[in-house]
């Protein structure tokens, strides 16, 4: 019989501690699946952030370190300028980027690191239960925003694909969304140009995952790929913000 | 060897320059700006790589991304930019990541002044950072002392797989004195990390098992075994690296206790003593995580004072009350907030607490 499908060596033969319907196991495997096929698998460093994927290292099948909460592309920055042969990549969520770690990540786009950023934005906190991220929607409960977040209150919710497009050093900025294998085919394609300009030199590239928590949004798996189709993606609009011309 | 004049900052850069690092990640705060202007245009020339970092949150950060890599890395800051590092230390720790740091210390709390201080003894030697964990904390009393302790760092560091900090002060950063310069190190290669630091993450590459340096220990037995890991390292450290010097005539009436740049101060007070017919020693601790207790026991019955000269409210005055072990009476000599005393201030109220004992 023909073999039509394989995991990744990138990923390790283990359960991962994520939830049911959680994404961050789809966006794993295309980052990983992206490097097998770019060669790069044994030639590239990670850095996994707090929150849920802190433990990312577990899955991905490549060197890792764990960063304090938001200071990954920091750590990454750091490894850069030893290993400036090697892939670098950080993996992070929107409470540790768009929150804590702010700063560290729009300083390693302006300074135009040669490293690579995956965002997942589930619009939550997810590992700490369910908090107010700055992504999450207006309206949109959270533990603390239990009658949903109000502008009045918390402000609008933060786009940092549209934040980072206006900084020259991001030469990469797109935005994709895993709830349909439509989307996460277009999600692998946006790993592989991310990792490619890298690889060529060209500055920092990000990609923006709009991902699932149905545990913290009380929703289930399939409600929750709803949820982003219905409520994220109008919010969140799909596509690149910003790519080098030859991309 | 030839002697250069040289300004504290700039030779601390050229010291860790020369001792190997290739890697410093730096934010300007007052009096160590010299160290990052020196080093972003001498490092490259050395082969190494500098980065003006968002702020001293990212600068540590930065260096224990490099120094998990594998690079050798410095750091340098002054004392408040030392409190926002204080996340990156506490992982470092925890994560067996080599770094060497330099406090070029300044009056506090808060943002305090800019002149020298001694108030972040506790912040150096307790760890102000959260959990257990030590740093070894080496204290320059001249600028020649700085090179060489800076320059052996990288080894310290790269041995016990931890931070190690010299903590000097905003007066040895600003002046000039005369140095000779240790022989430059070059740096390490690819493969001369991959093979001198086996756990660093460079890649996997042909290695059997990939690497992972993490801090993350959901499980308290798993977490408690570490710590223990971790502090029998930190007891070999006590034994190994422990340093102390000691001045003055045998059997002293007033022992003075003092680190970096108060001990000098000291040793001229030693001689104003000795003209007004006072038989004082010091004991200068060189290291002050491991503080030097051993050094306490020389203390004989003859002494009627010890005192512990500082520039600060009392905090090295703790770990001399901690070694005299209630033996002798103990007393505090100290300004604070930027100001140094003078020599004769400091054998004026010497003498003023000694014959309060009579």
């Amino acid at each position: 019989m023909k073999q039509v499908f394989a995991i990744t060596r990138g990923m390790l033969p283990v359960d991962t501690s994520y939830c049911p319907g959680c994404t961050h196991g789809v966006a794993h495997r295309l980052i990983m699946e992206c490097l097998e096929e770019l060669g790069e698998l044994d030639n590239t460093i990670a850095v996994s952030p707090i929150g849920c994927s802190i433990v990312a290292h577990q899955y991905m099948n490549i060197d890792m370190c764990e960063s304090a909460h938001g200071r990954a592309p920091a750590v990454a920055s750091g490894i850069r300028r030893v290993h400036p042969d090697k892939v670098v990549f950080t993996y992070q969520g929107d409470g540790d980027l768009a929150s804590i770690g702010v700063g560290e990540i729009i300083h390693a786009a302006h300074r135009g690191e040669k490293v690579t950023t995956f965002f997942i934005n589930n619009a939550i906190y997810g590992m700490t239960g369910g908090q107010m991220a700055p992504t999450t929607l207006l309206g949109q409960r959270a533990t603390t925003a239990i009658n949903g977040r109000t502008k009045e209150s918390n402000g609008s919710p933060l786009r940092m694909c549209e934040l980072l497009a206006t900084i020259d050093g991001a030469v990469f900025v797109e935005r994709v969304a895993l709830n349909s294998p439509g989307n996460v085919r277009k999600a692998k394609k946006a790993v592989m140009k991310a990792f490619e300009v890298q690889k060529n030199g060209l500055g920092f590239s990000f990609v923006e995952f709009l991902s699932s928590c149905p545990t913290n949004w009380g929703r289930a798996p399939y409600e929750a790929m709803e949820f982003i189709k219905e409520e994220m993606i109008p919010y969140y609009p799909l596509g690149n913000f910003r790519k080098p011309e030859e991309f | 060897m030839e002697k250069v004049l040289m300004k504290g900052n700039e030779a601390f850069a050229e010291a860790a320059i020369r001792g190997g690092a290739g890697f410093y990640f730096g934010y300007p705060i007052t009096p160590q700006n010299e160290i990052p202007e020196y080093m972003s245009h001498e490092l490259e020339k050395a082969g190494g790589s500098f980065i003006q970092a968002e702020s001293e949150l990212a600068a540590v950060n930065m260096a224990y991304g490099a120094a998990a890599a594998g690079g050798s890395v410095f750091i340098s800051t002054s004392s408040p930019g030392v409190a926002l590092m204080q996340e990156g230390i506490s992982f470092m720790c925890s994560s067996e990541v080599p770094v060497v740091m330099l406090n070029v210390s300044r009056g506090g709390p808060g943002v305090g002044g800019i002149q020298p201080g001694q108030a972040d003894y506790f912040q150096a030697t307790r760890g102000g950072g959260n959990g257990d964990y030590h740093v070894p904390v080496f204290a320059p009393a001249s600028i020649q002392e700085a090179i060489d302790m800076i320059y052996g760092a990288f080894e310290i560091a790269d041995k016990y797989q931890n931070p190690v900090m010299i903590l000097a002060d905003g007066m040895l950063g600003q002046m000039m004195e005369p140095v000779s310069l240790p022989e430059a190190k070059r740096m390490a290669t690819y493969e001369e990390i991959r093979a001198n630091k086996p756990w660093a993450i460079t890649g996997k590459g042909p290695r059997s098992e990939r690497n992972v340096i993490k801090s993350l220990r959901l499980q308290p037995d798993v977490l408690e075994a570490h710590i223990h890991r971790l502090f029998e390292k930190y007891d070999r450290m006590e034994k190994e690296l422990v340093r102390y010097e000691t001045y003055g005539e045998p059997d002293p009436e007033i022992v003075f206790v003092a680190f970096g740049t108060v001990a000098r101060l000291v040793a001229e007070t030693m001689d104003i003593l000795a003209e007004r017919g006072y038989k004082a020693g010091m004991i200068r601790p060189v290291t002050l995580w491991p503080f030097p207790f051993d050094a306490f026991a020389r203390i004989s019955d003859k002494t009627r004072l010890v005192v512990s000269v500082e520039l600060s409210m009392g905090q090295l005055l703790t770990d001399v009350k901690a070694a005299v072990c209630g033996r002798v009476p103990v007393g505090l000599i100290n300004r604070t907030g930027g100001v140094v005393p003078t020599p004769v201030e400091i054998a004026d109220r010497a003498i003023k607490q000694l014959k309060a004992l009579d």
